[in-house]
């Protein structure tokens, strides 16, 4: 039975006991204990950092050239924080509940009140770092509202918060560089963990510049890796994005939870040919102000700009009136997958919907007039003016549609369509963030914990600085206090030996396929099949056709896979490699997890349970558990489940209407 | 949006490691869409060389959204290509024509060796960052965000600086191979906060010795890395800094 070490008492007091009762350990004994954190986005960058100022002996290791690189830094949107500094009445319970809500009550109550209690020190934090958030007239700072909330308590910095939250976590890390109580390991791989007695002791990475293994001790590995919407081939994820450290870590006894809950985010610049390596994210931001539309008529040919107002169909302001164009992600993404499917999509391959700034622009023209005291200015005027405010909100993701598509979408409409972009899913772990492994945590989106089925906009970014700012400096010391008599093991320990020659011959086994197709052409299959099954719909015939298909794929990758080089020097080929076998490993159990979960929640749609409506139908009886599944070997798993226990929050079917 | 296809010759820089002798090496790439994106084309290039029994090009990328920082490549001369403002990911190929040729190299600056092909070792920006790009304050230091109202003005310039993304295209296109705008970026944006102030003397200091000690040349004020810089970094900044420097030289108590 698994057991979520959740504090007894009240929920509302839980972190603050768990806080005055947990082990410490002190400050001479910190220097003796060693920490390794893969990752360095904002999960793995802020616990880097403030293990290292607590005075612990940290390693921080990162695939990318530096630890800024980490995705974190592409996130656009913004953070949400409970502050109330709009007086709309926002309060930590809010935040928590439509945290929950929003999830489609799949998350722990306990993890996700933690999370909002420590969303306010978060904005105070990155403020004090330096952080240049966007800030109104004043002097204070500005909000602005995302998806599945009726308040604005989303912070941002322009369209581009991920970077500015990442740079100053990374200039912390970098900090602690300097004063040498952090060791940056770029260039660098996790490709297995080191288990001593049942619990993790160290990893085994590569150093991607030479090919050479390195064996590397630690009392404690936090994974900090992020998600594994890679798996889909298309996703906006970076290129490197990758699920090696959480699937290693799988493979050596870290349950895998709730694989199936991707989140499919609603508006991104829809694929262009097949040449297409990865999607873009148009931000949720976009949906405060831009009306997303489709013609009334099938199959309309017609340009945006020739079709009057009176037969445009606004389906998600006309299906949910209270929300509308911010119903949270997978409500959005559904919506546009049903008209497009229905025959009513836009753009050369009908495969995408509009959004559409025309309103926004007009109605920002006025409100600049007002307040410039122009009056009987002429259309065009309101309209150049509007442009301007629209130019300051979301200058840069309107510059970067351009690029990509060469349309101007002050102009024309935008068009998108969804995309796989986050996932819920990830490693196991307890309430102190400790997978099933002894010594082994997650953190951010590479953990499973706070966001259920389905991610509010702006979330990602607070549980990610949540998890490694304010929650596991604490939740470690609980398990470290008892590991200070531990000295250091040497890395000529025979585990050490054993795990780097399993490395190795993973290794050699790749290299010697020689076989005659490139990397890239099994990752794209094995991203359709995901796409066409285990996608924004996904029902039992094709699930169990998909898991079918991806065992033959696999068998095809292990003999005809194509690696050029040398596995000795740098190998971009070979790191990708190494990777799609994951992938091709967690993609089937996705499948199993999806098919397992006879039950619509959140992102995760099985057509067999849906409302008359077509919304995602639950099935609380049955399925409000976390599916933990245990690793045996490829294909073969253990379900374990975590039953989910409400006691603030009752479930209810999910209404935005 | 017209969309075409296009043939063309590449003339790529080619190296096995740091210490090898690296040389040009022409390719061609078949069939190209001009809605693809220029990695997207290196993509292609590289597939073909793999079918071939060939090594593919090694180059960075990472995001393919130009925020990470992380891809570079000199196109035809110039840092990023063609596009003002544009990083390489987000370089599209309607920037070329059918028949072009197009010349690829690595950054060129002696603190960015060659690692491979077309990448090349920027960790000495990482070190410039180690000598001073923060804000000391520990994890659970900070008081209410909104204590202390910042101008928006000045909010706004240091968002604006902010804004690099570290990927070195100044450097690559100055003649001095100077990282005055990658520092001066960094040293502004925290000269422009309040929360800056306490260490904005020795961040100056330290991080401009830093940057000397790299091995990144002087700055002469060719303007050559505002001009290249995919963000659009105002030179404004390495004014700022320059002040910033001087007036840590002259009042600095160490």
């Amino acid at each position: 039975m698994l057991n979520a070490k959740i504090p007894a008492g009240p929920l509302n007091t839980k972190w603050e006991d768990y806080k005055g009762h947990c082990k410490l350990v002190n400050p001479a004994n910190k220097r003796n204990l060693e920490i390794i954190v893969i990752g360095t986005g904002l999960a793995g960058a802020s616990a880097a950092a403030s293990l290292g100022e607590l005075g612990y002996k940290v390693k921080a290791f990162c695939f990318q050239d530096s630890p800024r690189r980490a995705h974190s830094i592409a996130a656009q949107g913004g953070i949400n924080a409970a502050k109330n500094y709009q007086n709309d009445g926002d309060s930590v319970y809010r935040l928590f509940y439509d945290t929950v809500k929003g999830g489609d009550y799949r998350s722990r109550e306990a993890n996700v009140h933690r999370l909002a209690e420590v969303s306010g020190n978060i904005i105070d934090q990155c403020v004090a770092q330096g952080v240049p958030f966007a800030r109104e007239y004043g002097g204070l700072l500005s909000n602005r509202s995302f998806g599945g909330t009726q308040v604005q308590r989303t912070f941002y910095a322009a369209g581009q918060t991920g970077q500015q939250l990442l740079l100053g976590a990374y200039s912390a890390l970098e900090r602690q560089v300097a004063l040498g109580n952090v060791t940056q390991y770029s260039r660098h791989e996790m490709l297995d963990i080191v288990k001593i007695d049942g619990k993790a002791r160290g990893i085994i990475a590569r150093n991607l510049i030479t090919g050479q293994l390195e064996r590397h001790f630690g009392h404690a590995v936090l994974i900090c890796s992020g998600g594994y919407g890679n798996v889909f081939f298309l996703s906006t994820n970076a290129m490197g994005s990758n699920v090696t450290a959480a699937w290693k870590a799988t493979q050596t006894g870290a349950y895998f939870a709730n694989p199936c809950f991707t989140q499919i985010h609603p508006t991104c610049i829809p694929v262009s040919g097949d040449h297409q390596s990865k999607l873009t994210l148009m931000s949720e931001s976009l949906r405060n102000d831009g009306r997303i539309w489709v013609p009334k008529k099938k199959d309309d040919n017609r340009k945006s700009s020739d079709i009057p107002e009176d037969e445009r169909d606004y389906y998600l302001e006309r299906r949910y009136p209270a929300f509308g164009n911010l119903v949270p992600r997978d409500v959005a993404s559904r919506a546009a997958k049903e008209r497009c499917d229905a025959g009513y999509g836009v753009g050369t391959s009908k495969q995408a919907v509009y959004l559409d700034f025309a309103a926004a622009i007009e109605r920002y023209g006025s409100i600049e007039a007002n307040k410039r005291q122009m009056h009987g200015v002429s259309k065009e005027e309101i309209i150049k003016l509007g442009k301007e405010v629209v130019a300051e909100k979301y200058g840069n993701l309107f510059d970067m549609y351009a690029k990509i598509t060469g349309e101007n979408p002050y102009e024309t409409p935008m068009r998108i369509y969804p995309a796989v972009h986050y996932t819920m899913g990830g490693l196991w772990v307890d309430y102190e963030l400790q997978t099933t492994v002894p010594g082994l945590y997650s953190l951010g989106e590479a953990n499973f914990s706070d966001h259920g089925a389905n991610r509010l906009g702006a979330s990602a970014l607070m549980q990610g600085l949540a998890d490694g700012y304010f929650v596991l400096p604490y939740t470690i010391g609980n398990y470290l206090a008892d590991e200070i008599r531990v000295k250091a093991i040497p890395t000529d320990h025979p585990a050490f030996a054993e795990a780097e020659s399993k490395v190795r011959d993973n290794i050699a086994k790749l290299m010697s396929i020689k076989g005659t197709k490139s990397v890239d052409f099994f990752h794209k299959k094995l991203g359709k099949i995901m796409w066409d099954k285990c996608g924004m719909a996904r029902n039992e015939q094709g699930l169990k056709e998909a898991i079918e298909e991806i065992k033959v794929l696999r068998g095809e990758f292990y003999k005809d896979v194509r690696i050029p080089g040398d596995e000795n020097e740098f190998n971009p080929e070979l790191e990708k490699a190494g990777r799609v076998a994951d992938f091709l490993e967690l993609g089937e159990l996705m499948c199993i997890d999806a098919l397992n979960r006879r039950e619509s929640c959140g992102g995760h749609f099985r057509e067999e349970s849906q409302t008359e409506e077509g919304e995602a139908k639950r099935d609380d009886e049955n399925f409000s558990y976390v599916a933990a599944w245990e690793y045996k070997g490829p294909s073969d798993y253990v379900l374990h489940k975590e039953p989910l226990v409400f006691e603030e929050v009752k479930p209810t079917q999910r209404s935005y209407k | 949006m017209e969309h075409y296809n296009m043939n063309l010759t590449l003339k790529v820089w080619r190296q096995k490691n740091k210490n090898a002798q690296g040389n040009f090496e022409t390719l061609q790439a078949k069939n190209i869409s001009s809605e693809m994106s220029f990695l997207e084309m290196f993509d292609v290039v590289n597939e073909e060389l793999i079918n071939e029994g060939k090594e593919p090009v090694a180059f960075d990328h990472d995001c393919r959204e130009g925020i990470c920082g992380m891809c570079s490549m000199h196109i035809n001369g110039r840092a990023h290509g063609p596009w003002d403002g544009t990083t390489t990911c987000q370089l599209h190929m309607r920037a070329f024509k059918d028949g072009d040729t197009i010349t690829v190299e690595p950054w060129r600056a002696g603190a960015f060796p060659v690692l491979k092909d077309l990448t090349v070792d920027r960790t000495a920006f990482d070190r410039i960052i180690e000598a001073g790009g923060y804000v000391s304050v520990n994890t659970g230091n900070a008081q209410d965000a909104n204590n202390i109202p910042i101008e928006k003005h000045k909010a706004d310039l240091a968002f604006a600086a902010a804004a690099c993304i570290g990927c070195g295209a100044c450097v690559a296109a100055c003649k001095n191979s100077s990282a005055m705008l990658f520092v001066s970026a960094k040293v502004s944006q925290l000269a422009l906060l309040p929360q800056g102030q306490p260490e904005k003397r020795t961040r100056a200091l330290n991080m401009v010795a830093q940057m000397d000690k790299e091995g990144f040349g002087s700055c002469t004020n060719t303007g050559a890395c505002e001009a290249e810089c995919p963000k659009e970094i105002s030179l404004t900044n390495i004014a700022r800094l320059n002040r910033e420097f001087i007036n840590a030289g002259f009042t600095s108590e160490k």
